[in-house]
């Protein structure tokens, strides 16, 4: 699973966001997605993507050591997460959120749900698809 | 209470009061949401009489239970209030984010009583609420207005405003949101105005429950992709409600010159294929939807950006104004949505001036400048004065009717509406079960309800019988997703199956409903709204059901139905027919047993208390 981004073939819809809460934290709550969509409207009327792209930044300034790798995937261990918040402020793609009832940020895990519901291919799997 | 954001939020504009109340689950169950909620709402706490631009008139925002889930098209928020265009039950509904987002912050309705003694904005975070101070944004243009607040506030806040129109209390002022989405009929954006609210701005974080987790999930999932896997879902996606325009006008339905015809010369211009190549930005979809029909578009030969034109919009605009030529309609879209003016009743009474003028009725004095059908000096000058409510604006602004009855002569035969309410985009002359849609919607003209120019055309144009049923079929099926807050043109435009709902919405809210029960509640809900009517109006009934005398004494004048006519007599067979079904009397007046059997036992009661005598 290697998530890229067509955010030109982004319509807005934030299903996005509903699958990811849905599958990572067992809730309906798309503020709890680690995938943010943001219009730029009335001017120039477009859609931008924020999503991990596994950068590994946050692994990097994390005082806590609470973020490590694993096939190149960063995974948050949120019993040594102390929601210090410095690897959402590092972010350099701003794709780490924060939520009031979580502690630990929220971020990308790869688990390509999000892919999988864009028939769009504004966010897609590099690994099994061409670009839209 | 699983699938839903569990409360009431009910806001006093006048004593600044404020409180949040749990969401009955008896309410829940009886009226499962939006449309349902809000005329249980209205009924049980509108006095009949009042003024609809008084402090006493309420403005209800609703949502239903699949709004905000993984339910395709989960995005649908109504606005109901007594209508001050028609003066009976006012309801419209808009895609978007907003709907999702009330239910975040834990509403499934919000009812906004009173009026601010100032320009105001609502201000809901969660369970924070606060009345603002919105003079800063009074005068702006409805997508300026949220632009200047999405601004101040953040992207997570999802915000619908008012235009000047609204402001200024013009009968036919809709609600913005999304920057192009709009709850455009029925004078909702006028009730926010003469609330002094020119925004409400909402920002939720909560979760919504949901019954069967796991279900809800998987069946979610699948009714996404069995979307995806529609035939015909590339074409809409390319051109969405633009695609209809120039089927509509090949079977004679596109209203024309003020609906005198059905057929416009020129209209391949405004297809949806030209419209792409020409304008198009970006498609732009509401919250969850698998079939995104909005297109966002760059109209630069007048340097806007607006969202659409829609097929309505098109239709009102393009064909009743006669103008062939996309980008200008894309700017006189432009111009209305900025104003806060539902573009539909916009162009139905820009329409009609301009054929008064033709006409002789209105002359140059009168009008203040020479009116000319296809015209877009013409049309904006109409515009910004109804707007503005200066000049010829000030009649015009009051809506078709109202104008006809101020200009006199024969214009009252071509001001085209029903119950106050001006037509939609379908001339119907050919299509008796889609005028008789028309003439009984509860809100009045609107195709919202039911729409079956199909319908005619599959059983054949001049049949009568048969038709009433399929109307109220139709009734009950297409206002079904106006109480589980969804878009129903997955099911209607790409053909996505209508038995997938009664099973999500068990696994959403835990409710064991068949499709039979949620028709049912539908059924109820439409004899409801009725009742709303016949308790404000004494003499209510078959009379306000009537369409303008154009479509039974003229004859559409070109195009493929030329000298198509529905008599008065064709008119009668079709009342007879519908309220006979419907349980009715033929007064058009719900009967005691039929109220009964929808359990509407307290209606019966409400209705002989104000003196109505039901058969």
């Amino acid at each position: 699973m290697r998530i890229a981004l067509n955010e030109a073939r982004c319509s807005g819809c934030r299903t996005c966001q509903v699958i990811c809460s849905l599958h990572n934290y067992t809730e309906n709550n798309p503020k709890k997605a680690a995938v943010k969509i943001i219009g730029h409207f009335p001017s120039p009327g477009r859609y931008e993507i924020k999503i991990c792209d596994q950068c590994g930044v946050c692994a990097a300034v994390c005082p806590a050591e609470a973020i490590g790798e694993e096939d190149g995937i960063y995974i948050i261990d949120k019993e040594k997460c102390t929601g210090c918040g410095e690897c959402v402020e590092a972010c350099p793609s701003g794709a780490m959120l924060q939520h009031p009832a979580e502690k630990a940020p929220i971020k990308c895990v790869a688990c390509g749900q999000c892919a999988e519901l864009c028939q769009r291919g504004a966010i897609y799997d590099a690994d099994t698809r061409e670009v839209q | 209470m699983n699938g839903y954001g569990g409360n009431i939020l009910r806001i006093n504009l006048t004593t600044g009061e404020m409180n949040i109340q749990p969401l009955p689950e008896e309410m829940a169950k009886e009226w499962i949401g939006q449309r349902g909620f809000i005329a249980k709402t209205l009924w049980d706490e509108l006095k009949p009489g009042i003024d609809t631009l008084g402090p006493e008139n309420k403005l209800v925002m609703s949502t239903g239970p699949l709004a905000g889930t993984l339910v395709p098209a989960g995005g649908k928020v109504s606005f109901g209030a007594k209508s001050p265009a028609t003066g009976i039950y006012g309801e419209s509904c808009m895609g978007g984010h907003i709907a999702a987002e009330m239910k975040y912050a834990g509403y499934d309705m919000i009812i906004i009583e009173g009026a601010a003694a100032r320009p105001s904005y609502l201000y809901i975070k969660d369970d924070q609420v606060e009345i603002r101070e919105a003079s800063h944004l009074w005068g702006k243009g409805a997508i300026q207005a949220e632009k200047t607040l999405k601004d101040e506030l953040g992207e997570d806040f999802q915000i619908c405003t008012i235009g000047p129109a609204g402001e200024k209390l013009v009968k036919f002022a809709c609600i913005s949101h999304d920057f192009g989405r709009q709850a455009g009929r029925t004078g909702m954006g006028t009730v926010m105005g003469s609330k002094n609210i020119k925004a409400i701005a909402i920002c939720g974080s909560n979760s919504i429950p949901l019954a069967d987790m796991t279900a809800a999930i998987a069946k979610g999932k699948e009714m996404l992709k069995g979307c995806f896997a529609k035939e015909n879902l590339e074409e809409w996606q390319d051109y969405g409600t633009a695609g209809v325009p120039v089927w509509a006008n090949k079977i004679g339905a596109f209203p024309t010159k003020n609906f005198q015809s059905s057929y416009l010369e020129g209209n391949e211009s405004l297809d949806g294929k030209i419209m792409r190549d020409k304008m198009v930005v970006t498609d732009k979809g509401c919250f969850g939807c698998p079939s995104p029909c909005g297109k966002y578009c760059f109209v630069k030969p007048y340097n806007v950006y607006t969202e659409g034109p829609e097929y309505e919009t098109t239709a009102l605009i393009g064909g009743n104004c006669v103008f062939t030529d996309i980008e200008q309609v894309g700017y006189l879209n432009y111009l209305c949505d900025e104003l806060g003016l539902d573009t539909i009743s916009a162009g139905n009474v820009i329409g009609f001036a301009m054929e008064c003028y033709e006409k002789g009725i209105l002359n140059q004095e009168q009008a203040g400048m020479e009116l000319k059908f296809g015209d877009v000096a013409s049309f904006k000058y109409l515009v910004e004065k109804i707007a503005a409510k200066e000049g010829i604006g000030s009649i015009l602004a009051e809506g078709v009717k109202y104008a006809a009855e101020q200009f006199g002569g024969e214009s009252i035969k071509f001001a085209i509406q029903i119950k106050g309410l001006e037509w939609s985009g379908y001339e119907s002359r050919s299509a008796p079960s889609n005028m008789l849609a028309y003439m009984t919607c509860d809100l009045g003209a609107h195709h919202s309800r039911a729409w079956s120019v199909t319908h005619d055309i599959a059983v054949g144009r001049k049949v009568l019988e048969g038709k009433a049923q399929k109307v109220i079929d139709l009734q009950h099926i297409r206002p079904f997703f106006d109480l589980i807050g969804c878009c129903r043109l997955q099911w209607v435009e790409i053909g996505f199956e209508l038995e997938h709902y009664p099973e999500v919405f068990r696994y959403i809210t835990g409710f064991q409903y068949t499709q039979d029960d949620l028709m049912k509640i539908s059924e109820k809900v439409w004899n409801l709204t009725r009742a709303f009517a016949w308790r404000e109006l004494e003499d209510y009934g078959r009379k306000y059901d009537y369409p303008p005398a154009r479509f039974y004494e003229e004859t559409v004048t070109t195009g493929p139905n030329a000298g198509d006519v529905l008599s008065k007599e064709a008119l009668e067979f079709l009342l007879d027919d519908y309220y006979k079904l419907r349980g009715w009397d033929q007064n058009g007046l719900p009967t005691r047993e039929k109220l009964e059997q929808m359990g509407l036992e307290f209606v019966v009661r409400e209705l002989e208390a104000y003196g109505r005598n039901l058969s």
